[in-house]
């Protein structure tokens, strides 16, 4: 394969990375308007029913709720383009360095749940399309279905129930970290991972099913068909490579899906990840906290889906810019 | 021909004979339609009549607290003296079948209010969109922005903002989901206005207003009935998700995530407080998602023969 080369795809490059700012700027502002948007005062929301007026008047001036909005407005620009998400008001402690502590497992699980649903998806989907209206195909595409619809909590306790409670495989809650050596690791993040993969595993195993067939109806196979090409290299090397498009932007939109399922699986399994500590500072109505983990979960969706747009640029040279 | 056989009657014979011929004809062609609409029905009038097939869901019995289902006992698990209800009673003692019918209303509420909330709202913007350039600049960029923000996240922020009210939980699922109905609704309507009869009407001098609600409307009723669809399927799952992490319904309101919730501590030794409800989200959501799929197999047959 070759790899584009020429002005105009540098200037998509270059395009594509700037156009992210626009899209940065709306989330930010939508995150600094979450505590604006509070009915009453947000101050005396964050700090509970029970607070005494010099605790709120602390939270105010804390978070510069005593200033004109604009001048907040952009005093909290200025601060998170330096790196500072601000101080939590439960601990005390900078939000950037709580969310430093709590990424290694969340970033652990997601992508040990990416590598597992595209293993298991990618083939499916095409061993679907390959035996397109048989029961095989139909088996899949029921399981699709199935694996769409059940809510990941739902399988996560199912899960539990069958391979910790009575099987005892695997343990029922807690993480072990990687760097306490890679069998623990596994053993502690098999069961969230299948859990939090069933939903991507359906997901892409439908739209790989979809593309697959889409591109065996294609003249080029039949060309390849017909020159005497054996069945697994018009798989591979003919229809999967160009069926991948629609494929890899699906892990994109799913990473979506991903994000808010993290959040679900740790508080199931007890993983102190970020999603823990956005169940945490919810409960808590710990606003700096809140607000820098959906700035950082955000901007993991658009770094990752401009990663997927920049990667056309190498998977289907057909594309014009 | 028709009209002559049934000269008796308002409707001639022939003519209803056609209607019930058509009617079987869309059942044989769309099954899932048919099944997955009969199996909500059901589900709709059970959480309906829900004060004539259980009883109260919030009366408490100390005395018969954390009491196996008596279903299982079928299966041969439990002993005959200690069950209590078809689906066991939870840490309070309450009827834990009562609650999970019960708890059919607030899914069924939040999932249809979130799917006509989003859909009216994206659907203005929508229109909005496809035909005005300048909003549609303003509109676009700030629903791309909302996209970026995972959904989950933000309801959870939102309701942790507005405090726990079924209202609320209908709301903060609403906003995230309006951006992408935009955009289904923008897709449809960039299509629809290069099409002749539009380019027609608008040369024959007729306004925008009745362009939009007379040649453009009605084309994005079929997209937008299946998008809706997944929509509630997916408010389903959030508010049960919203409820189990604390952030959404009332506690004392018996839902499907808020009875998982609550069922979570005793998991391990009393398992059918999470399971019942756990399998009545599932299937609900699977039927919903079920009856999306057949809806966008009938109506819009382009986007079917992509998808399967």
């Amino acid at each position: 394969m070759r790899f584009l080369s020429g002005p105009r795809v540098y200037a998509y490059i270059v395009h594509r990375i700037l156009a992210t700012i626009p899209v940065m700027g709306v989330v930010g502002v939508a995150v600094f308007m979450l505590l604006h948007l509070t009915p009453g005062d947000p101050a005396a929301v964050i700090a509970g029913d029970y607070a005494r007026p010099e605790d709120i008047a602390r939270i105010r001036h804390q978070l510069g709720l005593d200033r004109p909005v604009h001048i907040q407005f952009f005093t909290w620009v200025g601060s998170i383009l330096s790196g500072d998400l601000g101080v939590s008001i439960f601990s005390d402690l900078p939000v950037a360095h709580l969310i430093g502590q709590r990424l290694e497992p969340t970033f652990a699980l997601a992508a040990a749940t990416l590598v597992f649903s595209v293993v298991i998806a990618v083939p499916m989907g095409v061993l679907a399309a390959w035996k397109a209206g048989t029961w095989t195909d139909r088996i899949i595409m029921i399981f699709a279905v199935l694996g769409f619809s059940v809510p990941v909590f739902v399988i996560a306790y199912a899960l539990m129930w069958v391979f910790s409670l009575k099987l005892g495989w695997f343990p029922v809650q807690g993480y072990k970290s990687i760097s306490d050596g890679l069998g623990p690791f596994l053993h502690s993040i098999a069961l969230p991972t299948v859990a939090l993969g069933v939903i991507y595993v359906a997901l892409m195993a439908r739209i790989t099913r979809a593309s697959m067939l889409e591109t065996l109806q294609e003249d080029y196979i039949r060309t390849a068909r017909a020159k005497g090409v054996d069945n697994r290299s018009v798989l591979i090397r003919h229809a999967l490579r160009n069926a991948s498009v629609p494929i890899v932007t699906i892990i994109g939109i799913g990473i979506a899906l991903l994000i808010g399922g993290v959040v679900v699986t740790e508080s199931v399994f007890n993983i102190p990840g970020l999603g823990r500590l956005t169940i945490d500072a919810v409960l808590r109505r710990d606003y700096p906290v809140i607000q820098g983990v959906i700035l950082v979960f955000s901007a993991a969706y658009v770094i990752v889906n401009l990663l997927i747009d920049l990667s056309y640029t190498v998977l289907d040279p057909r594309i014009r810019y | 021909m028709a009209a002559v056989a049934g000269a008796g009657s308002v409707y001639p014979s022939g003519v209803v004979q056609a209607r019930a011929a058509k009617v079987a004809e869309f059942a044989r062609r769309n099954p899932t339609v048919i099944v997955s609409a009969s199996v909500l029905l059901l589900m709709a009038l059970m959480a309906g009549f829900a004060h004539h097939l259980a009883s109260d869901p919030m009366a408490l019995d100390p005395a018969v607290r954390l009491k196996p289902p008596c279903m299982m006992e079928t299966f041969g698990f439990e002993s005959r003296t200690s069950c209590r209800g078809w689906f066991g009673t939870d840490h309070l003692g309450r009827d834990v079948y009562a609650r999970t019918v019960f708890g059919a209303r607030i899914s069924l509420t939040v999932g249809l209010a979130v799917a006509a909330l989003s859909t009216t709202f994206g659907l203005v913007i929508g229109l909005l969109a496809g035909y005005v350039r300048l909003f549609d600049a303003i509109a676009m960029r700030v629903m791309d922005g909302l996209m970026a923000i995972p959904s989950i996240l933000l309801a959870i922020a939102l309701m942790a903002l507005f405090g726990s009210s079924v209202q609320n939980v209908i709301i903060a699922i609403s906003v995230p989901e309006i951006p992408r109905v935009v955009r289904l609704v923008r897709a449809v309507v960039l299509t629809i206005r290069e099409m002749p009869y539009v380019e027609a009407a608008v040369s024959s001098g007729t306004r925008l207003p009745r362009i939009l609600l007379r040649h453009i409307l009605p084309n994005t009723f079929a997209p937008l009935m299946v998008q809706a669809t997944y929509v509630c399927a997916a408010a389903v799952i959030v508010e049960a998700l919203l409820s189990f992490l604390g952030a959404g319904t009332p506690p004392e309101i018996p839902s499907w995530g808020n009875m998982m919730a609550e069922g979570r501590v005793y998991f391990q030794i009393k398992p059918w407080m999470l399971l019942f409800p756990g399998i009545c989200l599932a299937l609900m959501v699977l039927f919903v998602n079920l009856l999306g799929d057949g809806l966008r197999d009938t109506l819009d047959p382009r986007i079917a023969r992509r998808m399967r």
